[in-house]
């Protein structure tokens, strides 16, 4: 469904992502994953179109979408939630979600309804109704997955959405995009250190180091691979 | 109607209409004095309207709306002085002048990325560029000034005679006073339809957090053009009020950067992003404005007025950042609620 080949994006010389390509099959969970200051994230960017490739394309079910703009590319279908999260902190916890349900939405009385079946599903309680800035860090992060599930999106771009989570609440999370992704076929790329999480989620895992691809293939073949422990852990020294 | 009060208690709607009744009846108790203020508390209540649209919805600071007031001020002016064409047939190229300048202005902000402060001295800019360019322009009447055809002070009392005043904003006080409470009116349910809307919720969302919104799949470049373009056209009403109001147009006073700020201060006072602060603070820094400098005078202390617009401002910025009507409707319990809380 989703396709990057031959990504490059430098900045300034410093080559951040280096001629990457991989996939995301239609209705699979990928993730993507490497040590700190892989460039994960730019490769986020460089997808939803918030960063501009030097070279490279970005394939959306075989269309061309590379250089679009970020509204672009959440209405061909990519949502995405931000590793920093992004609330709209004057506004309360549903009036969030209901300007993302405003994309797929006829008016603000539909978002309104589609906010509130969002908030549900993602076990919004008495919160929904408080100001976004009031939210903890778990919540804020909750938040971002419900703003951008809202959009309706066909492939979900999660940027580690489980980091600073407590493991009930990692398992929580993990329960909700496993539903998601059966009940309505949802594909899902995300990025995240909790390996718990990648393991229990995702079929195929890619590992990128300083932007470029080091392994991928299935999450119990990748983590015993030898450079994926290397990149981790440092070699050892002969 | 349902949605212009959706959510609002009860108490605050009825207390709402009873302020504007009330205001609607002014002109029979008071007169000369007491009316050309409530004239100047509702001039400035459009413009903080206006401006509020862009800085208090949408999150862009302009700090050059005086452009907006000046090309409403002057299109309408100058076809009444060359053509003799009326303030209401002026209106719409005032709207076309002032909403085209917004656009081109807006476009070449956010088109190339100049956000904030950056834009706020782009605007500045172009409200100078503009004041230079009009004090050269003879057909305008250039740094000399135009005038307008001041008649009918006093007017019959039958329905023609009023009916023309307003029509051709030619009368008495009562008349202008009337025009602009209703223009005053007209600004707030319009802003408090557009705030219900899809428009609405997206200047909001831009408001809080750009790349967020975009994300979501808003186009914030068309929907801060519209905030630009909405803004300024409300402001060039307030011009076409002022041109014919005031019947003497300079480019030296009309574009300047002093009405700019004058007609934010109201809001920043009442409260940004809310629908009453602009109305609330051109009232209440309309009337301190006008008792001060009566104080001036009778104890001979100029620089009074400016020295306690200073310390007001420190005050509220101090104590009230989020401005005095937030604190007020708290205060009398008129919070709106929550759709579905």
């Amino acid at each position: 469904m989703l396709e990057v080949r031959g990504l490059h994006k430098s900045f300034r010389g410093l080559v951040a992502v280096n001629e990457l390509s991989f996939a995301v099959a239609k209705g699979s969970i990928g993730a993507l994953i490497g040590p700190n200051g892989a460039g994960k994230t730019t490769v986020f960017n460089l997808i939803t179109g918030a960063l501009r490739p030097d070279r490279g394309q970005v394939l959306l079910d075989g269309k061309d979408i590379t250089g679009r703009r970020p509204d672009q590319a959440c209405r061909d279908g990519i949502g995405r939630t931000f590793q920093v999260a992004k609330p709209l902190n004057d506004l309360t916890v549903e009036e969030n979600v209901m300007i993302g349900a405003l994309r797929a939405a006829r008016g603000v009385a539909e978002a309104r309804v589609e906010a509130r079946r969002v908030l549900d599903l993602l076990a919004f309680g008495r919160e929904a109704t408080k100001p976004a800035h009031e939210l903890t860090l778990p919540d804020r992060k909750r938040l971002e997955v419900a703003k951008a599930l809202a959009t309706k999106p066909r492939i979900l771009l999660l940027d580690e959405v489980m980091a600073g989570l407590r493991p009930t609440e990692t398992d929580q999370m993990v329960e909700v995009f496993r539903r998601l992704n059966q009940e309505t076929g949802l594909t899902i790329l995300l990025i995240e250190h909790v390996m718990r999480a990648v393991m229990a989620l995702s079929g195929h895992v890619t590992v990128i180091n300083y932007g470029s691809l080091i392994a991928e293939g299935p999450p119990d073949q990748v983590v015993r691979d030898q450079a994926v422990l290397d990149c981790y852990l440092g070699q050892e020294a002969d | 109607m349902r949605s212009l009060f959706e959510g609002v208690p009860a108490r605050a709607a009825w207390g709402l209409v009873c302020v504007i009744v009330l205001l609607y009846l002014a002109p029979l108790v008071f007169g000369g004095y007491v009316l050309s203020v409530l004239i100047l508390c509702c001039y400035l209540a459009v413009l903080g309207q206006a401006w509020n649209v862009m800085m208090g919805f949408a999150g862009q600071l302009s700090l050059g709306h005086a452009l907006y007031i000046g090309l409403g001020a002057y299109a309408s002016g100058a076809l009444f002085f060359h053509f003799g064409l009326g303030p209401w047939i002026g209106l719409i190229p005032a709207f076309i002048v002032a909403g085209a300048m917004g656009a081109l202005i807006g476009w070449l902000g956010f088109r190339f990325g100049i956000r904030g402060v950056y834009f706020a001295l782009l605007t500045i800019a172009f409200a100078e560029f503009v004041r230079i360019l009009f004090d050269h322009w003879g057909w305008i009447g250039g740094s000399s000034g135009m005038f307008l055809l001041v008649q009918n002070r006093n007017i019959d009392m039958d329905a023609a005679s009023i009916a023309n005043a307003f029509w051709t904003l030619r009368g008495p006080n009562w008349v202008f006073y009337y025009v602009i409470l209703t223009g005053m009116v007209a600004c707030l349910v319009t802003v408090r339809l557009l705030m219900r809307t899809r428009v609405g919720y997206y200047w909001l969302a831009i408001r809080e957090d750009q790349e967020a919104a975009q994300a979501m799949g808003i186009n914030v470049l068309r929907y801060k053009l519209l905030a630009v373009v909405i803004s300024a056209m409300m402001t060039a009403f307030g011009g076409v009020f002022y041109a014919f109001y005031n019947n003497t147009l300079y480019p030296e006073s009309i574009f300047s950067i002093d009405r700019s700020i004058e007609l934010l201060l109201g809001v920043i006072i009442g409260g940004i992003g809310t629908l009453f602060g602009p109305i609330l603070g051109a009232f209440a820094l309309t009337w301190l404005g006008e008792g001060l400098s009566i104080t001036q005078e009778w104890f001979d202390i100029a620089g009074l007025k400016l020295l306690t617009y200073g310390v007001a401002m420190l005050a509220i910025i101090l104590f009230r950042p989020a401005g005095l009507w937030p604190w007020l409707r708290r205060l009398l319990g008129m919070e709106e609620r929550r759709p579905d809380a």
